[in-house]
């Protein structure tokens, strides 16, 4: 069987094997729940609980502030102790509530539908936005609102994305080795919302477990494929992903659904599952502990707001050799942190703890030489070597002409780039000075 | 306490966290050993002199580019390799026989003017070892013009002269070139080897094939320009080559002889000074050996590989800027 494929990408080390075979294993319960209220695209929530008010597992402590929004629940039962301003991964301060643990792990009366699937679809789709599920592979888009495309926008495929291409990271595979039929429950929810009669499950060849659960899972439903996907990065970006399995170009500046297309993680479609049919709202999720800097790599389920402190404790701490950079998420997106004290949120798929040995330090960089790697790695088609030559003189507006705002930054041009040039970096500084 | 040391000690940084191997000064160095058969082919044949000019060469450029860097108060970047290769292609590209004085000159000028004028690598528009080659053949075009005997004797020093196969085959035809080498099949022969006049490091065509297939093997360079420039000297050889009219030339003499092999596939493909986009590469290749055939046909220099190359290094910039990559999802032509 030939695997499926875009143009372009890189070949990064994978380090897959660290933690793809440990199962997950639910994380303790974290003494003090550090809650953000934004932790997705869109408007923050606002907070509806007072200080010292208690709390139930599940219960809504913020509501969202619009249609691109979705609430946030109390990841554990307890007291308010604390609404204020605390770091998040990304680096930002961010407007958090703070739930001390009464340890009771009393749960919100949850609304279970044993025949969810008879569930309309405007029904199933209010329940996903009760549930505050988002895009779970680190995007965090609010997915209810993915789930109501406009009428003008016909959807004829639902493909659930299990590239997981980021090195080290192995949250989604696991998920789909341990519950494959939750995430197609999950996928079929979405089918019948959006009214689909086709849906596509793409995983990358590196996790043959994965793809065989998963065809196991699927076999006898003709409705359903599971893809294997060349393994290479961004193959999980969602036009690369739609690129590979149905052969679709999504228009530059143009989003999934424009060719009749709704891509979700897989994680996400686990947390569908779960919510349609148990009402469980996202309070907890996957997070793969790795990297050579920690003792034992795991995948654990992990309560949201769980410091990632207490995540690196229950690996057994930092090796001696390690740490020399914390990451949250993947090595080539993710976010490199100066605190521990940062929680878990919705779209924490990894925490990497890299040790001396993986890091490679952000050295001076030289002129571009030209080679032209960056061009032919770029999934996007675009001359990242131009945007960074323009980028680096200031000349933010001449990036526009070749086509900076189609860049969504997967950072391979850096990756490849000989001269080390800070590629990516030098993009994100043009976007931020000129309008689209 | 030596939990808190530790976080301060934290490396933050954006991403991408993870970086290829892949260097500048690698690319640089692993060019250069790639140019080691021909080169050795070089010494080989045209004996110590050879290997003499491009040491000379190789020297001057290391030295012009650190006393540049000095005087100008600017990094030095002689580890990166490439003002070296640099060098060891302006040597490859002079006749063995040539005065001390021609290789010295000419690498200032590749090395000076070129390059560290321009900006210093990555900024130069023109292959510096081809403008200081341009310069010293044109200002001293008698000893650049007077090629040696190749002969397998080392260490000797004096020299037969010997005209080159192309300038043979320009002032006095394909019979007397023939009646020089026995036949076809011999003329072939000695070609693919090398063992004809000519400059250090252009004539054995196995040579520079081997250091070639081993730079596309790594993925160094793309056969996009290679590919068409050496296609197009073929096909404009067998149209227009033959003295008895259209489609009588001989391609693979033209392909085998002068600079070509040395030129397509190591000093046209040079990263700084050719398009980067591969369609532009294949433009950029057809019009390297436009103009090389038209030279050599028409003009008045047995050989055009040089200027072709220097000539399409101009048209880089707009190549580039009107061929560009195909953006993901661009189908239609916007209006702006």
């Amino acid at each position: 069987m030939s695997l499926l494929t875009f143009e372009g990408g890189i070949h990064p080390p994978g380090h897959k094997e660290l933690a793809e075979h440990s199962p997950i294993v639910d994380a303790k319960s974290p003494a003090r729940a550090v809650i953000p209220l934004s932790q997705h695209i869109g408007a923050p929530c606002e907070s509806i609980v007072e200080m010292g008010q208690e709390v139930k597992k599940g219960e809504v402590i913020g509501n969202p502030g619009g249609f691109v929004s979705a609430p946030v629940h109390a990841s554990v039962s307890g007291k308010v102790v604390a609404n204020g301003s605390f770091p998040v991964p990304n680096g930002r301060m961010v407007p958090c509530v703070v739930i001390e643990n009464d340890g009771k792990e009393e749960w919100t009366t949850l609304r279970d539908s044993p025949d969810y699937m008879d569930l309309s679809p405007e029904e199933l789709k209010e329940k996903i936005k009760d549930a505050g599920i988002v895009g779970l592979g680190g995007a965090a888009f609010p997915s209810h609102v993915k789930l109501s495309p406009p009428k003008e926008k016909p959807i004829d495929t639902v493909i659930i994305n299990g590239a997981e291409c980021e090195p080290y990271l192995t949250a989604d595979h696991r998920l789909m080795v341990e519950t494959p039929s939750d995430v197609v429950a999950g996928l079929r929810v979405i089918m019948k919302i959006l009214g689909v009669e086709k849906g596509f499950i793409g995983i990358e060849n590196n996790k043959p477990d994965a793809i065989e659960k998963m065809q196991q899972t699927v076999s006898g439903e003709n409705n359903i494929e599971v893809k294997a996907l060349q393994v290479k990065y961004p193959q999980g970006a969602e036009k690369m992903l739609i690129k590979s399995i149905l052969d679709r170009d999504v228009p530059a500046g143009g989003l999934p659904m424009d060719v009749g297309v709704v891509v979700h993680n897989v994680g996400t479609a686990f947390a569908i599952f779960e919510a349609c049919r148990y009402g469980k709202p996202i309070i907890e999720r996957v997070v793969t502990v790795t990297g050579l800097g920690i003792m034992e790599q795991k995948n654990l389920r992990a309560r949201i707001g769980t410091l990632i402190s207490r995540l690196i404790d229950e690996c057994g701490g930092f090796t001696n050799d390690g740490p020399v950079k914390v990451i949250v998420g993947g090595p080539m997106m993710g976010f490199a942190q100066y605190s521990m004290d940062v929680p878990v949120i919705k779209g924490t798929s990894g925490v990497l703890v890299m040790s001396a040995a993986e890091y490679t330090p952000s050295e001076k960089f030289g002129p571009c030489i030209r080679c032209g790697r960056c061009i032919d790695v770029c999934p996007m088609g675009l001359m990242p070597s131009m945007l960074s030559l323009y980028s680096e003189k200031g000349h933010y507006e001449e990036c526009k002409e070749y086509n900076l705002f189609d860049c969504f930054e997967c950072g391979s041009c850096t990756f490849v780039c000989p001269s080390k040039r800070p590629i990516v970096q030098l993009v994100r500084l043009a976007k931020s000075q000129v309008k689209p | 306490m030596e939990a808190i040391k530790k976080q301060h000690e934290l490396v933050v940084s954006v991403s991408p966290h993870l970086k290829s191997e892949e260097t500048t000064s690698r690319i640089m160095w692993t060019v250069s050993l790639s140019l080691l058969p021909a080169f050795i082919s070089g010494a080989y044949f045209f004996g110590p002199r050879a290997v003499i000019t491009t040491a000379i060469c190789i020297i001057t450029a290391l030295l012009s580019e650190r006393a540049f860097q000095k005087i100008t108060n600017r990094e030095d970047t002689i580890s990166d390799g490439s003002a070296f290769l640099t060098g060891l292609l302006l040597g490859m590209n002079l006749p063995a026989t040539v005065p001390f004085y021609i290789p010295i000159i000419g690498t200032v000028v590749a090395i000076v003017i070129t390059k560290q004028l321009f900006g210093g690598l990555g900024y130069n528009i023109f292959n510096p070892a081809l403008i200081g080659r341009a310069f010293v053949l044109i200002t001293w075009p008698r000893a650049m013009t007077t090629w040696m005997k190749p002969d397998a004797a080392f260490m000797r020093f004096d020299a037969i002269s010997a005209a080159t196969p192309l300038g043979i085959l320009k002032e006095e035809g394909l019979a007397k070139l023939l009646a020089l080498f026995g036949d076809k099949l011999n003329l072939y022969t000695e070609l693919l080897v090398g063992h004809r006049a000519g400059s250090i490091g252009e004539t054995s065509v196995i040579a520079l094939l081997l250091g070639a297939a081993f730079l596309v093997y790594k993925r160094y360079i793309s056969l996009h320009i290679p590919l068409s420039f050496i296609g197009t000297v073929a096909v404009i050889a067998w149209l227009f080559g033959g003295k008895e009219g259209l489609f009588t030339g001989d391609p693979l003499i033209h392909i085998m002889s002068g600079g070509l092999m040395l030129g397509a596939f190591f000093m046209a493909t040079d990263y700084v000074t050719c398009p980067s986009v591969k369609k532009g590469q294949i433009v950029f290749g057809i019009g390297c050996g436009l103009i090389t055939m038209l030279i050599r046909l028409k003009g008045g220099y047995p050989e055009g590989v040089m200027f072709a190359i220097l000539l399409m290094n101009c048209f880089t910039p707009l190549i580039d800027r009107n061929l560009r990559s195909k953006v993901f999802g661009f189908m239609k032509k916007e209006a702006k």
